[in-house]
Protein backbone atom coordinates (compact mmCIF):
# COMPACT_ATOMS: atom_id res chain seq x y z
CA UNK A 1 0.00 0.00 0.00
CA UNK A 2 1.04 3.61 -0.52
CA UNK A 3 0.66 6.88 1.34
CA UNK A 4 1.22 10.34 -0.13
CA UNK A 5 2.90 12.99 1.96
CA UNK A 6 3.27 16.68 1.15
CA UNK A 7 6.16 18.08 3.20
CA UNK A 8 6.65 21.55 4.72
CA UNK A 9 8.10 22.88 1.47
CA UNK A 10 5.23 21.54 -0.61
CA UNK A 11 7.18 18.63 -2.11
CA UNK A 12 5.22 15.47 -2.78
CA UNK A 13 6.42 12.05 -1.57
CA UNK A 14 4.79 8.78 -2.49
CA UNK A 15 5.80 6.27 0.17
CA UNK A 16 5.44 2.51 0.11
CA UNK A 17 4.00 1.73 3.54
CA UNK A 18 3.91 -1.59 5.35
CA UNK A 19 0.58 -2.43 6.96
CA UNK A 20 0.10 -2.27 10.70
CA UNK A 21 2.27 0.78 11.32
CA UNK A 22 1.32 4.36 12.03
CA UNK A 23 1.42 6.99 9.31
CA UNK A 24 3.89 9.01 11.45
CA UNK A 25 6.29 6.05 11.60
CA UNK A 26 6.30 5.71 7.82
CA UNK A 27 6.93 9.45 7.35
CA UNK A 28 9.72 9.35 9.94
CA UNK A 29 11.40 6.24 8.53
CA UNK A 30 11.58 7.72 5.04
CA UNK A 31 13.21 10.85 6.54
CA UNK A 32 10.65 13.19 5.03
CA UNK A 33 11.20 15.46 8.07
CA UNK A 34 8.71 15.30 10.93
CA UNK A 35 9.50 16.04 14.56
CA UNK A 36 7.20 13.40 16.13
CA UNK A 37 9.04 13.96 19.36
CA UNK A 38 7.14 11.58 21.64
CA UNK A 39 7.49 8.70 19.24
CA UNK A 40 3.78 8.06 18.89
CA UNK A 41 2.58 8.33 22.47
CA UNK A 42 -0.02 10.97 21.62
CA UNK A 43 1.89 13.27 23.96
CA UNK A 44 3.50 15.98 21.83
CA UNK A 45 1.35 16.98 18.82
CA UNK A 46 4.50 17.39 16.70
CA UNK A 47 3.20 14.83 14.17
CA UNK A 48 0.20 17.01 13.22
CA UNK A 49 -1.00 16.61 9.62
CA UNK A 50 -3.90 17.77 7.50
CA UNK A 51 -5.68 14.84 5.94
CA UNK A 52 -6.88 15.34 2.36
CA UNK A 53 -10.56 16.26 2.63
CA UNK A 54 -11.62 13.32 0.49
CA UNK A 55 -9.98 10.94 2.91
CA UNK A 56 -10.80 12.56 6.19
CA UNK A 57 -14.16 10.91 6.71
CA UNK A 58 -12.92 7.52 5.58
CA UNK A 59 -10.42 7.01 8.40
CA UNK A 60 -11.36 5.92 11.92
CA UNK A 61 -12.34 8.84 14.17
CA UNK A 62 -9.84 10.34 16.62
CA UNK A 63 -9.99 9.37 20.28
CA UNK A 64 -10.71 12.01 22.93
CA UNK A 65 -7.03 11.81 23.88
CA UNK A 66 -6.02 12.78 20.34
CA UNK A 67 -8.52 15.65 20.18
CA UNK A 68 -7.17 16.96 23.50
CA UNK A 69 -3.59 16.69 22.28
CA UNK A 70 -4.42 18.71 19.15
CA UNK A 71 -4.72 21.67 21.56
CA UNK A 72 -0.90 21.74 21.56
CA UNK A 73 -0.73 21.84 17.76
CA UNK A 74 -0.74 24.97 15.61
CA UNK A 75 -3.08 25.96 12.81
CA UNK A 76 -5.60 23.26 13.65
CA UNK A 77 -8.26 22.79 10.96
CA UNK A 78 -11.30 20.57 10.58
CA UNK A 79 -9.13 17.99 8.81
CA UNK A 80 -6.33 18.00 11.39
CA UNK A 81 -5.09 14.70 12.79
CA UNK A 82 -2.08 13.39 14.68
CA UNK A 83 -0.36 11.09 12.21
CA UNK A 84 0.85 8.78 14.98
CA UNK A 85 -2.78 7.89 15.65
CA UNK A 86 -3.59 6.78 12.10
CA UNK A 87 -2.87 3.13 11.37
CA UNK A 88 -1.69 2.03 7.95
CA UNK A 89 -4.12 -0.54 6.61
CA UNK A 90 -5.89 -1.31 3.35
CA UNK A 91 -8.59 1.25 4.03
CA UNK A 92 -6.13 4.17 3.71
CA UNK A 93 -4.23 2.90 0.66
CA UNK A 94 -3.51 6.01 -1.43
CA UNK A 95 -4.29 8.59 1.31
CA UNK A 96 -2.70 12.05 1.10
CA UNK A 97 -1.58 13.98 4.19
CA UNK A 98 0.05 17.42 4.46
CA UNK A 99 2.62 18.11 7.21
CA UNK A 100 1.34 20.96 9.39
CA UNK A 101 3.37 23.95 10.64
CA UNK A 102 5.20 23.37 13.92
CA UNK A 103 6.18 19.79 13.09
CA UNK A 104 9.54 20.59 11.48
CA UNK A 105 12.43 18.68 13.08
CA UNK A 106 15.01 20.68 15.07
CA UNK A 107 18.01 21.79 13.06
CA UNK A 108 21.03 19.60 13.71
CA UNK A 109 24.46 20.83 14.67
CA UNK A 110 26.96 18.21 13.77
CA UNK A 111 30.48 17.03 13.18
CA UNK A 112 31.94 20.11 14.73
CA UNK A 113 35.42 19.87 16.09
CA UNK A 114 35.99 21.31 19.53
CA UNK B 1 24.65 36.95 42.12
CA UNK B 2 24.45 34.12 44.59
CA UNK B 3 27.36 32.40 46.26
CA UNK B 4 29.33 29.65 44.61
CA UNK B 5 27.91 26.19 45.34
CA UNK B 6 30.71 23.66 45.86
CA UNK B 7 30.13 20.02 44.95
CA UNK B 8 31.92 17.00 43.49
CA UNK B 9 29.59 16.53 40.54
CA UNK B 10 26.99 18.59 38.69
CA UNK B 11 24.49 16.52 36.72
CA UNK B 12 22.76 18.38 33.90
CA UNK B 13 19.31 16.85 33.55
CA UNK B 14 17.19 15.04 36.14
CA UNK B 15 15.75 12.44 33.77
CA UNK B 16 15.87 8.75 34.71
CA UNK B 17 19.52 8.48 33.73
CA UNK B 18 20.63 11.59 35.63
CA UNK B 19 18.75 10.28 38.67
CA UNK B 20 20.37 6.87 38.58
CA UNK B 21 23.80 8.49 38.15
CA UNK B 22 23.32 9.91 41.66
CA UNK B 23 23.14 6.34 42.95
CA UNK B 24 26.26 5.07 41.22
CA UNK B 25 28.23 8.21 42.11
CA UNK B 26 26.87 8.10 45.65
CA UNK B 27 28.17 4.58 46.23
CA UNK B 28 31.60 6.05 45.49
CA UNK B 29 31.02 8.92 47.95
CA UNK B 30 30.59 11.58 45.31
CA UNK B 31 28.12 14.35 46.13
CA UNK B 32 25.78 15.49 43.37
CA UNK B 33 23.71 18.52 42.45
CA UNK B 34 21.17 18.10 39.65
CA UNK B 35 19.86 20.92 37.49
CA UNK B 36 16.80 20.69 35.24
CA UNK B 37 14.72 23.21 33.36
CA UNK B 38 11.57 21.24 34.19
CA UNK B 39 9.81 21.84 37.49
CA UNK B 40 10.09 18.17 38.45
CA UNK B 41 12.36 15.12 38.13
CA UNK B 42 11.90 12.32 35.59
CA UNK B 43 12.69 13.96 32.23
CA UNK B 44 10.77 12.41 29.34
CA UNK B 45 9.23 9.76 31.63
CA UNK B 46 7.55 12.39 33.79
CA UNK B 47 6.87 15.01 31.12
CA UNK B 48 5.81 12.95 28.12
CA UNK B 49 4.44 9.69 29.46
CA UNK B 50 3.88 9.66 33.23
CA UNK B 51 0.88 7.31 32.99
CA UNK B 52 2.10 5.06 30.20
CA UNK B 53 3.64 1.68 30.98
CA UNK B 54 7.28 0.76 30.28
CA UNK B 55 7.90 -2.97 29.83
CA UNK B 56 11.65 -3.22 29.47
CA UNK B 57 13.05 -2.08 32.80
CA UNK B 58 14.89 -5.14 34.16
CA UNK B 59 12.92 -6.83 36.96
CA UNK B 60 9.93 -4.50 36.49
CA UNK B 61 7.57 -6.35 34.12
CA UNK B 62 5.53 -3.18 33.95
CA UNK B 63 6.05 0.26 35.44
CA UNK B 64 4.73 3.71 34.47
CA UNK B 65 6.95 6.66 33.63
CA UNK B 66 6.01 8.34 36.91
CA UNK B 67 6.33 5.06 38.82
CA UNK B 68 9.88 4.62 37.59
CA UNK B 69 10.72 8.20 38.53
CA UNK B 70 9.29 7.75 42.05
CA UNK B 71 11.28 4.52 42.54
CA UNK B 72 14.49 6.15 41.40
CA UNK B 73 13.96 9.04 43.82
CA UNK B 74 13.45 6.54 46.62
CA UNK B 75 16.57 4.64 45.61
CA UNK B 76 18.81 7.72 45.55
CA UNK B 77 17.37 9.38 48.65
CA UNK B 78 20.15 8.06 50.96
CA UNK B 79 22.67 10.15 49.03
CA UNK B 80 20.78 13.42 49.61
CA UNK B 81 21.15 14.79 46.11
CA UNK B 82 20.29 18.45 45.75
CA UNK B 83 17.82 19.42 43.04
CA UNK B 84 17.60 22.74 41.24
CA UNK B 85 14.51 22.92 39.05
CA UNK B 86 13.18 25.55 36.63
CA UNK B 87 16.70 26.41 35.60
CA UNK B 88 18.52 26.09 32.35
CA UNK B 89 22.21 25.30 32.53
CA UNK B 90 23.53 28.13 30.44
CA UNK B 91 27.30 28.07 30.80
CA UNK B 92 30.05 25.54 31.38
CA UNK B 93 33.60 26.78 31.79
CA UNK B 94 36.77 24.88 32.50
CA UNK B 95 39.11 26.38 35.09
CA UNK B 96 42.90 26.36 34.98
CA UNK B 97 43.01 23.56 37.60
CA UNK B 98 40.73 21.31 35.50
CA UNK B 99 37.63 21.94 37.59
CA UNK B 100 34.46 23.51 36.18
CA UNK B 101 32.11 26.39 36.81
CA UNK B 102 28.56 25.69 35.76
CA UNK B 103 26.15 28.64 35.53
CA UNK B 104 22.38 28.73 35.21
CA UNK B 105 19.99 31.27 33.72
CA UNK B 106 19.02 32.08 37.30
CA UNK B 107 22.57 33.31 37.88
CA UNK B 108 23.65 30.50 40.15
CA UNK B 109 27.19 29.21 40.01
CA UNK B 110 28.37 25.72 40.80
CA UNK B 111 32.01 24.76 41.22
CA UNK B 112 32.70 21.06 40.60
CA UNK B 113 35.35 18.60 39.51
CA UNK B 114 33.15 16.57 37.20
CA UNK B 115 30.20 17.44 34.96
CA UNK B 116 27.76 14.76 33.86
CA UNK B 117 25.59 15.72 30.91
CA UNK B 118 22.40 13.65 31.16
CA UNK B 119 20.42 16.04 29.00
CA UNK B 120 18.41 13.42 27.11
CA UNK B 121 16.63 14.78 24.08
CA UNK B 122 17.56 18.29 25.13
CA UNK B 123 16.02 20.80 27.47
CA UNK B 124 12.25 20.99 27.62
CA UNK B 125 11.27 24.45 26.39
CA UNK B 126 7.93 26.06 25.59
CA UNK B 127 6.75 25.58 22.01
CA UNK B 128 6.99 28.73 19.91
CA UNK B 129 3.87 29.27 17.79
CA UNK B 130 4.78 29.50 14.09
CA UNK B 131 3.40 33.03 13.86
CA UNK B 132 5.48 35.47 11.76
CA UNK B 133 7.73 37.94 13.67
CA UNK B 134 6.98 36.40 17.10
CA UNK B 135 10.72 36.27 17.91
CA UNK B 136 10.88 40.08 17.81
CA UNK B 137 8.46 40.33 20.72
CA UNK B 138 9.81 37.55 22.92
CA UNK B 139 11.01 38.67 26.33
CA UNK B 140 9.48 42.13 25.80
CA UNK B 141 5.79 41.54 25.31
CA UNK B 142 5.50 37.85 24.43
CA UNK B 143 6.27 35.48 27.31
CA UNK B 144 6.04 31.72 27.69
CA UNK B 145 5.94 31.75 31.45
CA UNK B 146 5.26 34.30 34.16
CA UNK B 147 8.37 34.96 36.18
CA UNK B 148 7.31 38.35 37.53
CA UNK B 149 3.61 39.16 37.86
CA UNK B 150 4.42 42.89 37.86
CA UNK B 151 5.30 42.70 34.14
CA UNK B 152 1.60 42.10 33.58
CA UNK B 153 0.03 44.74 35.81
CA UNK B 154 -2.33 47.15 33.99
CA UNK B 155 -1.64 45.46 30.66
CA UNK B 156 -4.01 44.17 27.99
CA UNK B 157 -3.23 40.48 28.30
CA UNK B 158 -3.98 37.80 25.75
CA UNK B 159 -3.54 34.19 26.82
CA UNK B 160 -3.72 31.38 24.27
CA UNK B 161 -4.25 27.71 25.12
CA UNK B 162 -6.65 25.26 26.73
CA UNK B 163 -4.62 23.48 29.40
CA UNK B 164 -3.92 24.19 33.05
CA UNK B 165 -1.22 26.80 32.37
CA UNK B 166 -3.58 28.91 30.24
CA UNK B 167 -6.43 28.62 32.74
CA UNK B 168 -4.37 29.08 35.90
CA UNK B 169 -2.63 32.17 34.54
CA UNK B 170 -5.92 33.63 33.33
CA UNK B 171 -7.26 33.33 36.87
CA UNK B 172 -4.10 34.63 38.50
CA UNK B 173 -3.51 37.60 36.21
CA UNK B 174 -7.11 38.74 35.77
CA UNK B 175 -7.18 40.80 39.01
CA UNK B 176 -4.13 42.89 38.02
CA UNK B 177 -4.75 43.13 34.26
CA UNK B 178 -6.21 46.14 32.49
CA UNK B 179 -8.03 43.60 30.33
CA UNK B 180 -7.62 39.87 29.89
CA UNK B 181 -8.69 37.68 27.00
CA UNK B 182 -8.35 33.91 26.82
CA UNK B 183 -8.31 32.42 23.35
CA UNK B 184 -8.59 28.72 22.63
CA UNK B 185 -9.35 26.80 19.46
CA UNK B 186 -12.43 25.06 20.87
CA UNK B 187 -14.92 25.35 23.68
CA UNK B 188 -13.49 22.39 25.60
CA UNK B 189 -10.52 22.46 27.96
CA UNK B 190 -7.98 19.91 29.12
CA UNK B 191 -7.37 21.87 32.30
CA UNK B 192 -8.90 21.16 35.70
CA UNK B 193 -12.74 21.39 35.55
CA UNK B 194 -12.72 23.64 38.60
CA UNK B 195 -10.50 26.20 36.84
CA UNK B 196 -12.76 26.07 33.78
CA UNK B 197 -15.73 26.83 36.03
CA UNK B 198 -13.96 29.77 37.65
CA UNK B 199 -12.86 31.13 34.28
CA UNK B 200 -16.40 30.90 32.89
CA UNK B 201 -17.77 32.68 35.95
CA UNK B 202 -15.34 35.58 35.39
CA UNK B 203 -16.45 35.79 31.76
CA UNK B 204 -20.12 35.86 32.90
CA UNK B 205 -19.33 38.70 35.28
CA UNK B 206 -17.66 40.63 32.46
CA UNK B 207 -14.27 40.57 34.19
CA UNK B 208 -12.48 38.76 31.38
CA UNK B 209 -13.17 37.66 27.80
CA UNK B 210 -13.10 34.30 26.13
CA UNK B 211 -12.87 33.86 22.36
CA UNK B 212 -12.67 30.86 20.12
CA UNK B 213 -9.78 31.25 17.74
CA UNK B 214 -6.21 30.66 16.66
CA UNK B 215 -3.44 33.21 16.13
CA UNK B 216 -2.48 34.30 12.64
CA UNK B 217 -0.32 37.37 13.18
CA UNK B 218 1.06 40.00 15.53
CA UNK B 219 1.17 43.76 15.23
CA UNK B 220 3.36 46.19 17.11
CA UNK B 221 6.63 48.07 17.02
CA UNK B 222 10.09 47.63 18.46
CA UNK B 223 9.12 44.47 20.30
CA UNK B 224 6.10 46.13 21.85
CA UNK B 225 2.95 44.28 20.90
CA UNK B 226 -0.27 46.20 20.26
CA UNK B 227 -2.59 43.77 18.54
CA UNK B 228 -2.98 40.05 17.91
CA UNK B 229 -4.74 38.87 14.76
CA UNK B 230 -6.81 35.73 15.03
CA UNK B 231 -9.26 33.63 13.11
CA UNK B 232 -12.02 31.18 13.81
CA UNK B 233 -14.90 29.56 11.93
CA UNK B 234 -16.68 32.92 11.68
CA UNK B 235 -13.70 34.67 10.10
CA UNK B 236 -10.81 36.92 11.08
CA UNK B 237 -10.70 39.27 14.03
CA UNK B 238 -8.17 40.97 16.25
CA UNK B 239 -7.69 41.67 19.94
CA UNK B 240 -5.77 44.64 21.37
CA UNK B 241 -3.00 43.22 23.50
CA UNK B 242 0.22 44.48 25.05
CA UNK B 243 1.16 41.12 26.55
CA UNK B 244 0.84 37.70 24.96
CA UNK B 245 1.20 34.36 26.74
CA UNK B 246 0.99 31.36 24.39
CA UNK B 247 0.74 27.96 26.14
CA UNK B 248 1.18 25.06 23.71
CA UNK B 249 3.18 22.65 25.83
CA UNK B 250 6.88 21.89 25.74
CA UNK B 251 9.33 20.62 23.18
CA UNK B 252 12.90 19.38 23.53
CA UNK B 253 15.66 21.59 22.21
CA UNK B 254 19.40 20.99 22.40
CA UNK B 255 19.88 24.48 23.86
CA UNK B 256 23.14 25.86 25.27
CA UNK B 257 24.95 22.49 25.12
CA UNK B 258 25.85 23.38 21.53
CA UNK B 259 27.93 26.30 22.81
CA UNK B 260 30.24 24.46 25.18
CA UNK B 261 32.88 23.50 22.63
CA UNK B 262 32.12 19.79 22.82
CA UNK B 263 32.24 17.58 19.74
CA UNK B 264 28.71 17.05 18.47
CA UNK B 265 27.31 14.63 15.94
CA UNK B 266 23.77 15.39 14.78
CA UNK B 267 22.98 17.10 18.10
CA UNK B 268 24.37 14.17 20.10
CA UNK B 269 27.59 13.99 22.09
CA UNK B 270 30.01 11.26 20.98
CA UNK B 271 31.52 9.31 23.89
CA UNK B 272 33.72 6.26 24.38
CA UNK B 273 32.10 3.14 25.77
CA UNK B 274 34.58 2.54 28.56
CA UNK B 275 34.02 5.74 30.53
CA UNK B 276 31.34 7.61 28.56
CA UNK B 277 33.72 10.56 28.46
CA UNK B 278 33.23 13.43 26.00
CA UNK B 279 35.96 15.19 24.04
CA UNK B 280 36.59 17.33 27.14
CA UNK B 281 38.29 15.59 30.10
CA UNK B 282 36.07 15.74 33.20
CA UNK B 283 32.85 16.04 31.22
CA UNK B 284 30.85 12.84 30.75
CA UNK B 285 27.67 12.29 28.73
CA UNK B 286 25.17 9.51 29.51
CA UNK B 287 21.65 8.57 28.44
CA UNK B 288 19.82 9.75 25.32
CA UNK B 289 22.18 12.70 24.74
CA UNK B 290 25.22 10.57 23.88
CA UNK B 291 26.11 8.50 20.86
CA UNK B 292 28.53 5.64 20.17
CA UNK B 293 28.55 2.66 17.84
CA UNK B 294 25.55 0.49 18.66
CA UNK B 295 23.86 3.07 20.92
CA UNK B 296 20.25 2.34 21.84
CA UNK B 297 18.19 5.12 23.39
CA UNK B 298 16.90 2.95 26.19
CA UNK B 299 16.67 3.69 29.88
CA UNK B 300 18.50 0.50 30.77
CA UNK B 301 21.43 1.49 28.53
CA UNK B 302 21.61 4.81 30.35
CA UNK B 303 21.75 3.01 33.70
CA UNK B 304 24.71 0.91 32.55
CA UNK B 305 26.45 4.01 31.23
CA UNK B 306 25.96 5.70 34.62
CA UNK B 307 27.73 2.87 36.45
CA UNK B 308 30.82 2.90 34.25
CA UNK B 309 30.94 6.68 34.15
CA UNK B 310 30.85 6.84 37.97
CA UNK B 311 34.07 4.86 38.34
CA UNK B 312 35.82 7.10 35.82
CA UNK B 313 34.48 10.18 37.61
CA UNK B 314 35.76 8.87 40.95
CA UNK B 315 39.28 8.65 39.54
CA UNK B 316 39.09 12.33 38.64
CA UNK B 317 37.64 13.58 41.94
CA UNK B 318 39.82 11.41 44.21
CA UNK B 319 42.81 10.38 42.08
CA UNK B 320 44.73 8.95 45.04
CA UNK B 321 41.94 6.84 46.47
CA UNK B 322 41.96 3.20 45.48
CA UNK B 323 38.45 1.95 44.69
CA UNK B 324 37.78 -1.66 45.59
CA UNK B 325 34.97 -3.16 43.53
CA UNK B 326 32.11 -4.22 45.83
CA UNK B 327 28.59 -5.61 45.66
CA UNK B 328 25.75 -3.86 47.47
CA UNK B 329 24.54 -7.31 48.56
CA UNK B 330 27.62 -8.16 50.57
CA UNK B 331 29.45 -4.94 51.35
CA UNK B 332 28.67 -3.56 54.80
CA UNK B 333 30.46 -0.42 53.73
CA UNK B 334 28.05 0.16 50.82
CA UNK B 335 25.06 -0.84 52.93
CA UNK B 336 25.98 1.77 55.50
CA UNK B 337 25.86 4.41 52.76
CA UNK B 338 22.43 3.14 51.77
CA UNK B 339 21.19 3.38 55.37
CA UNK B 340 20.55 -0.37 55.50
CA UNK B 341 19.74 -1.35 59.07
C1 LIG C 1 6.55 8.01 24.74
C2 LIG C 1 7.90 7.42 25.06
C3 LIG C 1 7.98 6.10 25.44
C4 LIG C 1 9.21 5.54 25.79
N1 LIG C 1 9.25 4.23 26.17
C5 LIG C 1 10.43 3.69 26.56
C6 LIG C 1 10.51 2.34 26.99
O1 LIG C 1 9.50 1.62 27.00
N2 LIG C 1 11.70 1.86 27.41
C7 LIG C 1 12.84 2.62 27.40
O2 LIG C 1 13.90 2.14 27.80
N3 LIG C 1 12.81 3.91 26.98
C8 LIG C 1 11.63 4.45 26.55
N4 LIG C 1 11.60 5.75 26.10
C9 LIG C 1 12.86 6.50 26.05
C10 LIG C 1 13.24 7.00 27.44
O3 LIG C 1 12.21 7.80 27.97
C11 LIG C 1 14.54 7.78 27.32
O4 LIG C 1 15.54 6.89 26.88
C12 LIG C 1 14.93 8.35 28.68
O5 LIG C 1 13.98 9.29 29.14
C13 LIG C 1 16.29 9.02 28.57
O6 LIG C 1 16.62 9.50 29.84
P1 LIG C 1 17.66 10.66 30.04
O7 LIG C 1 17.76 10.83 31.51
O8 LIG C 1 18.86 10.38 29.25
O9 LIG C 1 17.01 11.95 29.37
P2 LIG C 1 15.58 12.70 29.50
O10 LIG C 1 14.55 11.81 30.05
O11 LIG C 1 15.35 13.30 28.16
O12 LIG C 1 15.87 13.85 30.55
C14 LIG C 1 16.78 14.89 30.27
C15 LIG C 1 16.47 16.09 31.13
O13 LIG C 1 17.50 17.06 30.98
C16 LIG C 1 16.94 18.34 30.98
N5 LIG C 1 17.88 19.25 30.32
C17 LIG C 1 18.48 19.12 29.10
N6 LIG C 1 19.31 20.14 28.85
C18 LIG C 1 19.24 20.97 29.93
C19 LIG C 1 19.86 22.22 30.27
N7 LIG C 1 20.76 22.82 29.47
N8 LIG C 1 19.53 22.79 31.45
C20 LIG C 1 18.62 22.20 32.31
N9 LIG C 1 18.01 21.02 32.03
C21 LIG C 1 18.32 20.42 30.86
C22 LIG C 1 15.63 18.17 30.24
O14 LIG C 1 14.73 19.22 30.57
C23 LIG C 1 15.18 16.79 30.74
O15 LIG C 1 14.33 16.88 31.86
C24 LIG C 1 10.38 6.32 25.74
C25 LIG C 1 10.30 7.67 25.35
C26 LIG C 1 9.07 8.22 25.02
C27 LIG C 1 9.00 9.67 24.63
S1 LIG D 1 4.32 11.63 17.76
FE1 LIG D 1 3.81 12.75 19.54
S2 LIG D 1 1.68 12.98 19.38
FE2 LIG D 1 2.21 11.88 17.59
Amino acid sequence: MKINVVDHKGAHHELEAPEGYRVMEVIRDYDVGIKAECGGACACATCHVYVDKEWFDKIPEPTDEEIDMLDEAFGVEDNSRLSCQILTDDSIDGITVYLAPGTEPEEKTGDRAA
Amino acid sequence: MSEMIETDVVIIGAGPVGLFAVFELGLLDLKCHLIDILDKPGGQCAELYPEKPIYDIPAWPEISGQGLTDRLLEQIAPFNPEFHYNRMVAGLEKQADGSFIVTTDEDEKFHCKVVVIAAGGGSFQPKRPPVPTIEEYEGKSVFYSVRRMEEFRDQDILIVGGGDSALDWSLALQPIAKSLTLVHRRDAFRGAPDSVKKMKALVEEGKMNFSLGQMTGLEGEGGQLSKVNLKNADGEFSVDATRLLPFFGLTMKLGPIADWGLNLEENLIPVDTEKFATSEPGIFAIGDINTYPGKLKLILSGFHEAALMAHAAKAIVNPDEKVVFQYTTSSTNLQKKLNVK
